[in-house]
């Protein structure tokens, strides 16, 4: 079949407006590529999750307790609401793995004498599960394994209650309750310093001496049974034997990071495709209106001929449906090249048992309508006026544009401008909206980039709080329970010890009206100089005798002022209830810290000074010593090895803003790029007879060349504090789209940041505004004023 | 012939523009014979384009009444003023008004694309003699050259009628005598009722009919007894 004239003239002026297209198309493929990105993987991820948790029956319920008997059980399982009820051993061991010199960190499990556990299933994925009567026989979590290079048949030690016992791996597992895992004390998963560990119910019973008894509790509920009050009924019967307090999915460590993530992704969605899509439609509508303009005559023509207004409307969409067809591919492209990275990425840090996988074909789908919609959006306007143009109209050229005398022109007159420069300014009053609009995308290019590096602003300021000035010590011993503060003495006496500082720490429940928390509430001495409290304005914290200090976020979550009282319920021992003021509130980016002065805490729990863990720095020279001195301590349930997570800390994030800082940067030039060049030929397409004239009239080309430049830079310039803003907009919407019980971003800006973000967009507007004009160069003067417009 | 082809009784156009208000037609009376080739005199601004843009339905009238054949013009709506102008009429601007991104056969092809019973593009181009310059773009080709290309485009569909608003109005005497014949075979080979607006005195001897505007009104209309070939006509 013979093509259409009027598809072939569609594709010859694609053909011709190739730059322009592409520019457009680019930044609608970021808008494509941002929402096929975090909408994929938001949706990945939340299947993923989802599936996992269903096939493995992944809890409802926690709870935890020191000591309830098994007998117990069936009075949990009879509770209305409850499905499945078990109970389990849990503890806490360190170990000594062949070959490393670190001590590292089991959390043991353990698995029921029937085989497999009813909730929390783990998944094989070598070996096979411990025989029920095995007494070293474990499974270990695949991750650990892995990172160790360890296989079923390989041995490693563990410090069980006090007896080095060697353990047989049988075989490595997945578990729902642990994609994300982290040890104690811990900011990082560390794979090779921590595991979990499996373990026959009869040898951990033996082990932790819990032999008829149970000290963790997994519960799966029925759909609509109501969680607080199947809590409530639990908590009520584990009180007698230690129960801190039930809890749901949202206090559970690993559900909690993916929950993070997935909510940092839904900010991302939210927050960054309208950015683009609003930019490509407002592109689209600039670059059609102008191609309109020219082709006024045409327009007239082809309804002179008979061509129907939707014929003409249609002609004028097409070419905005190639353009945006063009980036919709591209974004495809892009996107799925950075989901896969991302899925990578998340394969790091999450254990799923099954790749992530990368967007479903409805993704692409919504992602390529949505991206077809906003092409749309920015023609439709342009298009439909073109089909009403009168034929008759539309056949005499347009008159020229109207410039008026206002309030402007007296102000520019006031101020003696140069006759290039008058130009520039009335170019811009005369479209006010179009150079608005220009403006706002552009500072849509340094909001960007303003948010972008923004991470690496917040990151530094958490890194230098966390690390530089609260937690400066190397080693984090954690103790099984609390000893009493003369082992310090013995912990100084550890080859390579050099400060040991104690620290006591007790769960409670915070209280105020009906709002509460659980937290673990630290108390150091007034002089510990290891582990500290920074304060909102940077210095450090004591905590007077007789009051409590919470972290900003946990007191507003408790809707707190400073001199409120607060109810604190402890969690263990005696089970007091106490009633304290809030002192001051802290700056704390990990974690919700509560905190109360060393003394005051033991007086009131009626117990000689007893600490929970120690904080230590090391003689990196005798580092192999204290860990093997380490393997021998009873009474030691994990260890934090503060330098090595500094590190690799450090090392994620900077990899992470190393990334994202490439991808923003070269997402905020496109825009920038698409906005200026196209703006650039659009202007000197309108004004080539005027610029021809002047050159014509005498002016250098260097003259004409700053009218065109001019305007693109003003323009640019005045991008600069909407972008600014926008950009605080951008970054306060991610602190609030990352901000959980497990950290926070800091919300702080660099001054540099801003400038620099300017400065990148500045020079990519300069350099878009130059390629244009060079075609001032090319400007056959002779030609343009013969002409007809 | 005797049979109107289009028909108007007191024709009214009034442009408002604000401050004042043009009378570009002020009650216009007048009959278009089939067949008949008519020439459309009157000074600049008297309101020519203006009827012929309203007899070829790109403009709607103020007042009065047009018909087409038995078909009333006045009074249709858009969508059918589109199917009127696709399905009868063929129009020849001063400008030539092609496409600039399409050859001299697409050119003509946007109308055989989109009407019931068209010749070829090559055959339209072929009887304004342009059979050579088929596959060349508007910028390749000359002013008459490209004129030639728009009536190819005008008579492609076989319309029924063929308006032409100073169709040599651009060009010198000797590209625009080529036009002149390009419409007069036109007339002569298909019969097509055709209309030329012209400042240009001397074109009138060709038409058969004439007739003269002066500030929104008919003048006069003359018969000429004697028609003379473009290519006497002097300049
Ligand atoms: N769109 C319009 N708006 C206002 N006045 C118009 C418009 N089109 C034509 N006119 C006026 O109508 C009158 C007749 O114009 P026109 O029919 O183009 O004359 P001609 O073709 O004979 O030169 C002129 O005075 C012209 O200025
Ligand atoms: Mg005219």
């Amino acid at each position: 079949m013979v093509m259409h004239a009027l598809d072939r003239k569609l594709l010859r002026d694609f053909a011709r407006l190739w730059a322009q297209a592409l520019a457009i198309a680019v930044v609608l493929a970021c808008g494509v590529a941002a929402l096929l990105t975090s909408f994929g993987m938001y949706q990945a991820l939340g299947d993923s999750r989802d599936a996992y948790y269903e096939r493995n029956r992944f809890a409802d319920l926690w709870a935890p307790a020191r000591r309830a008997p098994l007998s117990l059980l069936p009075t949990i399982a009879a509770i209305p609401g409850i499905r499945t009820a078990e109970a389990r051993i849990e503890g806490m061991v360190t170990l000594d793995l062949p070959g490393r010199e670190e001590t590292a960190v089991g959390q043991i499990l353990s698995l029921p004498a029937s085989g497999e556990p009813l909730l929390n299933l783990p998944l094989l994925r070598a070996g096979r599960l411990p025989e029920p009567e095995a007494v070293t026989e474990v499974a270990v979590n695949a991750a650990f394994a892995a990172a160790n290079g360890y296989r079923p048949g390989d041995r490693f030690f563990a410090n069980l209650n006090g007896t080095r016992r060697e353990l047989t791996i049988s075989g490595t597992v997945l578990s729902p309750e642990f994609i994300y895992t982290l040890g104690p004390g811990a900011m990082m998963p560390d794979n090779e310093g921590f595991a979990v560990i499996w373990m026959p119910e009869r040898a951990a019973a033996a082990a932790f001496d819990m032999e008829g008894a149970f000290n963790s509790l997994t519960v799966a509920l029925y759909a609509g049974a109501s969680p607080a009050e199947v809590i409530d009924r639990i908590d009520t019967l584990l009180d007698r034997y230690g129960g801190t307090g039930a809890h749901g999915r949202d206090r559970q460590m690993s559900d909690s990071f993916v929950s993070s993530e997935m909510n940092q992704l839904w900010t991302m969605t939210i927050v960054l495709p309208p950015i683009f899509f609003g930019v490509a439609a407002f592109l689209v509508n600039m670059v059609l209106g102008r191609i309109v303009a020219l082709e006024r005559s045409e327009i007239g023509l082809l309804k002179a001929l008979g061509y129907s207004n939707a014929a003409i409307a249609g002609h004028y969409l097409m070419l905005a449906g190639l353009t945006a067809i063009v980036g919709i591919f591209i974004g495809w492209g892009v996107g799925a090249w950075l989901a896969h990275g991302m899925a990578g990425l998340y394969a790091r840090f999450f254990d799923f048992p099954y790749l992530i996988f990368q967007g479903s074909w409805a993704v692409y789908v919504v992602s390529g309508l949505v991206g077809l919609g906003a092409a749309a959006f920015g023609a439709l306007r342009v298009a439909l006026a073109a089909a009403r143009l009168p034929p008759a109209v539309a056949m005499q050229p347009p008159a020229p544009p109207r410039f008026r005398r206002g309030f402007s022109d007296r102000l520019m007159a006031g101020l003696h401008l140069s006759q290039p420069a008058m130009m520039i300014l009335r170019s811009i009053t005369r479209w006010p909206l179009r150079a608005a609009a220009s403006a706002l995308g552009l500072s849509m290019a340094v909001a960007v980039l303003a948010a972008a590096s923004f991470f690496n602003d917040a990151m530094d300021k958490m890194m230098d709080v966390t690390f530089g000035q609260a937690n400066r010590q190397d080693a984090v011993l954690i103790f099984t329970q609390n000893l009493p503060e003369s082992a310090l003495d013995e912990l100084r006496a550890l080859p390579g010890a050099m400060q040991v500082e104690g620290q006591l720490t007790e769960a409670a429940i915070l209280r105020n009206g009906h709002l509460e928390k659980h937290v673990g509430i630290e108390a150091r001495r007034p002089d510990a100089d290891l582990s500290r409290i920074i304060g909102a304005a940077g210095g450090v914290v004591t905590v007077p005798p007789g009051g409590i200090v919470l972290t900003a976020r946990l007191a507003a979550q408790l809707r707190l002022a400073i001199g409120d009282e607060v109810e604190v319920a402890f969690l263990s021992g005696r089970r007091e209830t106490v009633h304290l003021p809030l002192m001051a509130t802290t700056e704390q980016y990990i974690g919700l810290g509560a905190y109360m002065d060393f003394e005051t805490l033991n007086r009131m729990r009626r117990q000689a000074p007893q600490i929970s863990l120690a904080n230590l720095t090391l003689d990196d020279a005798r580092k192999a010593a204290f860990h093997r001195a380490l393997n021998d301590m009873p009474a030691l349930a994990g260890t934090a090895m503060l330098t090595d997570m500094r590190r690799s800390f450090q090392d994620t994030i900077r990899q992470n803003i190393s990334i994202t800082t490439t991808v923003y940067i070269t997402i905020a030039v496109l825009i920038a790029v698409g906005v200026t060049y196209n703006g650039a030929r659009i202007q000197l397409s309108e004004r080539a007879r005027e610029l021809a004239s002047l050159r014509i009239l005498g002016f250098s080309r260097a003259e004409v060349s700053f009218i065109l430049v001019g305007e693109t830079m003003v323009l640019a310039l005045l991008a600069q504090p909407p972008g600014w803003l926008a950009g605080l907009g951008i970054a306060w919407a991610f602190t609030q789209g990352v901000d959980s019980d497990l950290y926070q971003i800091p919300f702080v800006i660099a001054p540099s940041t801003f400038a620099r973000a300017s400065l990148i967009v500045l020079l990519t507007a300069l350099a878009s505004a130059l390629v244009v004009r060079r075609r001032i160069d090319r400007l056959d003067l002779v030609a343009v004023m013969k002409t007809r417009e | 012939m005797t049979t109107p082809v289009f028909r108007t009784s007191g024709l009214t156009k009034v442009y408002d523009t604000g401050k004042v208000t043009v009378h570009a037609l002020a009650g216009v009376d007048l009959n278009l014979y089939e067949g008949e080739l008519t020439v459309l005199l009157g000074p600049s601004g008297s309101g020519k384009s203006t009827l012929l843009n309203i007899l070829g339905g790109l403009d709607t009238a103020t007042s009065g009444h047009v018909w087409f054949r038995d078909q009333e013009l006045t009074g249709l709506g858009d969508r059918a003023l589109t199917a009127y102008r696709r399905d009868h009429v063929g129009f020849v601007f001063q400008f030539y008004n092609l496409v600039a991104s399409l050859t001299a056969r697409e050119n003509v092809q946007l109308v055989t694309d989109v009407s019931k019973n068209p010749m070829s593009p090559a055959e339209a181009l072929e009887m304004v003699g342009l059979a050579p310059r088929l596959d060349h773009f508007p910028a390749e080709l000359s002013g008459g050259e490209q004129q030639r290309v728009a009536i190819a485009r005008a008579i492609a569909k076989r319309p029924d009628v063929l308006l032409c608003d100073e169709p040599t109005g651009a060009l010198d005497s000797q590209t625009g005598v080529q036009v002149l014949e390009a419409l007069k075979l036109v007339n002569d080979e298909l019969g097509t009722a055709t209309v030329v607006i012209t400042h240009n005195v001397a074109i009138r001897k060709m038409a058969h009919r004439v007739i003269r505007f002066q500030d929104g009104r008919l003048l006069s209309t003359e018969v000429n007894d004697r028609r003379i070939a473009p290519s006497e006509i002097e300049w």
